[in-house]
């Protein structure tokens, strides 16, 4: 077993199930839908069930990459296929597969139009998703990373709200532009370090001017992917218009590329740079955390408020990931799961009222606890995550950020503390608009709880929620010694180390 | 000695003959039989070129006293502009059944043509350029004029003539002059001539070059010599327009390499700056131009002046690596940009051709696999990876930065990202938008053949990129060794 190449079986899995969907043919419409969300679901769930065998197989006690594959790609460059996994992207490679089973599932009703597409385009997003995880190589990253705008394009551009088309350019040009200038940071490394190998890259010392070009072209990638302040501007309207699948994994996942970026490149690559580029990374994130969670306080729209809390919430792992200790980078990571599985949960239950009564905006609703008792207790569940209440998987990523930063610069800890507060404002103002009140309005007197493919949806986030939040060492342990190998690397290569604590 | 002339140009020699033997058959045998007869031999003659040209044993020799030299960049460019005909000439016959315009000297044209690139990819003096440039052309400009009872069409080859002709006579001048200044027209004993120590033209020679850059830019419907290509991309019919979008376009290109890297190798400092200069004004005219157009011919003619800045990014790097990234480059950009075409020919509406941007309109849920091809395209054209137009463009600017022209791929990049927005409207056409009414049914199978292929190599060279990225290395090691 262990001779597979379990890491491209995984990858290229969805791909057979696309062939397997592209394959059914007929004109009954509903027929065909129906065995394309069966092809999907056992396909995304046969990804989900062999990643846990990555994780099975993966020994937590190295630091360096495992199940290494390595096959000659573009010869003439020296550029493999090369994939493996380490602490770090391994539970990135599970958020994927498993919430991509998730969204399959939650869009079992909701998806009425073209479900064809509508599953190809997703099973083509969880291949690249995965993908961009486990490459190891920079041009097979970027293949993955830029890849990723043509099917959520689609997807946003297709089954999404009133204004899709505007939010899909949006998505796609904002993204695109970013993603360009990486591009020329990696053919620039490559033609300084004459590789495009990760793990040797992350070897390589580039001089002082060369790191600080290369870490801005890269900061341009990742920063709009995070999203940072103030290069925010595209995601509420991506959340906005997306259907709801779309929502969770833009914000499960495709957020989490650019906080994976900055560990993967940004760190170990341009390590001097990056100690150079803290100060401004904490003034934008906490910009970001506090004026986003202000801008979040005022919306109407309940996706809009849920969009603008990730900025949020995003603006503290980008403060995690360089105050270059253990609690900070480990926090950020934490708070990267953390966010990927609440956030997209939240998303999921907007969804569900959503596509009940056909409105995201806060005033239609109002006493939905009366008539919908299991939605209320997962909706509280998933907002007391966001806000970070201890035992959610949302406190531990906070509290380790904030200790990190607590050792770097107190106000930064600060301004993060401040996040929470005003996090807390947000969420359960919205709780109470939502779910509290009178039931006044007459569509929801007969408005129904949850089905059951929406509680199985919901099922493994809420177990994930709180298992992170009451034992996190099980997410830690695994990648510790990856960490601990980044903060060595760091440490060894900056001058960081003479001055820090 | 005669006998190996003919071996050496045997493809060459085999396209003239059966162009020669096509106007016989094609004039005893009138009517739409004769052309379906004259194009299956044209095709035929396209494809036992490709195989000699292939089945060549790869060394360098020369002909008509070093005037005509086959080397395995000749070789490489050869096959890309023979599949690019062959293609062209399937997807014309449908068009041509349809708006009766079969007539065999179509299929007879494209032959000659042919074998005028084919002669100019192997060109080694500027009097065997010349010539085989005219060869290359006078059947574009009939071809261009082909629908002689539509309008457009006149208009399209009587301005291709026109602009055409002037070009060529720049370019002429310019020989002159150069002629004039060095004593010789022979790409090799120009290459010798100022080796020792000489770093810079001489001051006439240099004027020449200029000339004969800017006559190689308007085959090419580079900036600032494009302004032909909307209007006749436009007037011409679609799979004329085709054609020029595909086989010339890479001939002119693969000529270009050869004039700058063989007889100026060495005075890559003065003409350098010529090519940068096309190189951004094509990125960027291409890439905002675009996105007013209504007309899908104009947007590709467009497009293609932008695809020409970016692989002369490569040439502009000078570099073995560069030349490798152009011939990359425009093979991929060929089954792109015929692919394309062929989706514009097969797209009617009650039996009218379509050719405005809206009629793509719906064709998502009309045509779901057709759609699928054109998207495939658009992404490609845009240089969204994993579709081959990404490698292209991986190569170029990879060629430019190791050239130390960093800056220039920045600015190829951005330009990239206008780009995509035109692309990505045709996207959003297909899939967004519904159609206001039903496009005719069915498929020609030759159009099917041709946009199945196109789509195959877009989509899947990302699995094997390595064949063609290595036989365009050893083309640009012939070249420059």
């Amino acid at each position: 077993m262990s001779d597979w190449p379990l890491l491209s079986l995984v990858i290229f899995l969805p791909l057979v199930g696309v062939a397997f969907i592209l394959a059914i043919r007929g004109d009954d419409e509903a027929l065909v839908a129906q065995n394309a969300k069966a092809v999907a679901l056992w396909t995304a769930s046969i990804t989900f069930l062999l990643s846990l065998l990555i994780w099975a197989q993966f020994d937590p006690a190295q630091g360096g990459f495992q199940l290494v594959e390595r096959a000659p790609w573009l010869t003439g460059l020296g550029v493999d296929y090369h994939v493996g996994v380490d602490g770090i992207s391994l539970w990135f490679i599970l958020l994927s597969t498993l919430l991509t089973v998730v969204v399959i599932l939650g869009s079992w009703h909701s998806v009425q139009s073209r479900v064809k597409e509508y599953m190809i385009a997703f099973l083509v997003l969880d291949t690249l998703m995965i993908g961009v995880f486990c490459a190891l190589d920079v041009v097979l990253f970027y293949l993955f990373f830029e890849g990723i705008l043509i099917p959520m394009f689609l997807i946003i551009g297709i089954w999404g709200g009133p204004n899709r088309i505007y939010a899909a350019f949006k998505f796609f040009l904002y993204t695109l532009a970013g993603s360009v200038l990486f591009l020329v940071a990696i053919i620039y490394m490559y033609v300084v370090a004459g590789t495009t190998d990760l793990p040797t890259l992350m070897r390589t010392t580039f001089d002082e001017t060369a790191q600080f070009w290369l870490f801005w072209a890269l900061f341009a990638s990742f920063a709009i992917k995070v999203p940072m302040w103030p290069f925010h501007t595209w995601l509420p309207d991506a959340h906005v218009e997306a259907p709801t699948a779309g929502s969770v994994l833009l914000a499960g996942v495709l957020l989490k590329l650019g906080g994976y970026g900055f560990l993967r490149f940004s760190l170990p690559m341009l390590p001097d740079a990056a100690v150079e580029a803290a100060p401004v990374i904490f003034a934008l994130s906490v910009v970001a955390i506090v004026y986003t969670s202000l801008v979040a306080l005022m919306q109407d729209d309940m996706k809009k408020l849920i969009a603008y809390s990730s900025v949020a919430h995003m603006g503290i792992v980008t403060i995690g990931l360089f105050t270059f200790n253990m609690q900070g980078l480990q926090g950020g990571i934490i708070q990267m799961l953390s966010h990927g599985i609440v956030s997209g949960a939240l998303f999921m239950c907007v969804g569900v009222i959503y596509d009940r009564i056909h409105s995201r905006e806060i005033k239609r609703y109002g006493g939905l606890a009366e008539r919908m008792p299991a939605y209320a207790f997962i909706f509280m569940l998933f907002t007391m995550a966001s806000v970070g209440l201890p035992g959610t998987s949302g406190f531990v990523g906070e509290l380790l950020v904030i200790v990190g930063a607590f050792q770097e610069h107190q106000w930064v800890a600060f301004f993060a503390a401040t996040g929470l507060i005003l996090g807390a404002c947000y969420m359960l103002w919205l709780y109470r608009r939502v779910i509290f009140g009178g039931l006044v309005r007459e569509d929801l007197l007969t408005i129904k709880d949850m089905r059951t493919n929406e509680v199985v949806a919901f099922a493994p986030l809420v177990i994930l929620t709180i298992v992170m939040g009451v034992y996190p060492q099980f997410f830690l342990e695994p990648m510790a010694a990856s960490v601990d190998d980044l903060l060595r690397h760091l440490d060894a290569t900056t001058t960081l180390a003479a001055d820090g604590p | 000695m005669s006998l190996s002339y003919v071996f050496t140009t045997l493809p060459e020699l085999a396209l003239l003959v059966a162009g020669l033997l096509l106007v016989l058959l094609g004039a005893f045998r009138d009517g739409p039989r004769g052309a379906g007869l004259v194009t299956a031999g044209a095709l035929a003659a396209m494809v036992l070129a490709l195989v000699l040209v292939v089945l060549g044993d790869g060394t360098t020799a020369s002909a008509f006293g070093d005037n005509f030299v086959v080397d395995g960049f000749a070789s490489f460019l050869k096959v890309v502009v023979f599949l690019g005909a062959i293609g062209t000439l399937l997807i014309a016959q449908p068009y041509l059944r349809r708006s009766a315009v079969e007539r065999f000297e179509y299929a007879v044209l494209v032959v000659f043509s042919t074998a005028g690139m084919a002669l100019l990819l192997s060109a080694n003096s500027f009097l065997a350029l010349y010539l085989a440039l005219e060869l290359t052309s006078l059947p574009l400009y009939v071809l261009a004029a082909f629908q002689r009872d539509t309008l457009k069409s006149t208009e399209a080859g009587l301005k291709y003539f026109v602009l055409g002709a002037l070009a060529s006579g720049m370019l002429l001048y310019g020989i002159s002059l150069v002629y004039g200044f060095t004593g010789t027209i022979a790409f090799d004993r120009l290459a010798e001539l100022y080796l020792d120590g000489e770093t810079r033209l001489p001051l006439g020679a240099l004027v020449g070059l200029v000339f004969i850059a800017a006559g190689l830019a308007f085959k090419l419907g580079a900036v600032p010599f494009h302004m032909w290509t909307p209007d006749v991309y436009e007037g011409a019919p679609t799979p004329v327009t085709a054609f020029f979008a595909a086989a010339p376009k890479i001939a002119a290109m693969g000529l270009t390499i050869r004039v700058f890297i063989e007889p100026f190798g060495a005075y890559i400092a003065d003409w350098q700056q010529i090519v940068i200069a096309v190189a951004i004004g094509s990125m960027v005219l291409g890439a905002f131009a675009a996105i007013g157009q209504r007309n899908i011919k104009r947007l590709m003619a467009y497009s293609g002046i932008g695809h020409v800045g970016y692989a002369l990014v490569g040439l502009a790097a000078g570099t073995e690596q560069g030349v490798q990234s152009v011939l990359i480059y425009m093979t991929l950009y060929l089954f792109m940009t015929v692919g394309t075409f062929a989706v514009v020919i097969a797209l009617r509406r009650r039996g009218q051709n379509l050719e405005e941007i809206d009629d793509f309109a719906g064709l998502g849920r009309q045509r779901p696999m057709l759609a699928l091809a054109t998207a495939i395209f658009m992404f490609s054209l845009a240089g969204i990876p994993p579709l081959a137009g990404f490698f292209g463009k991986l190569y170029v600017f990879l060629a430019a930065i190791e050239a130390g022209l960093v800056w220039l791929a920045v600015l190829g990049v951005l330009t990239s990202v206008v780009g995509a927005y035109y692309y990505l409207r045709i996207v959003k056409l297909m899939y967004f938008d519904a159609a206001p009414e039903p496009l005719d049914r069915g498929l020609d199978p030759e159009l099917r053949t041709v946009i199945t292929v196109s789509a195959l190599v877009t989509a899947l060279f990302v699995v094997m990129p390595s064949p063609l990225a290595t036989s365009a290395a050893t083309a640009a090691a012939a070249l420059l060794q």
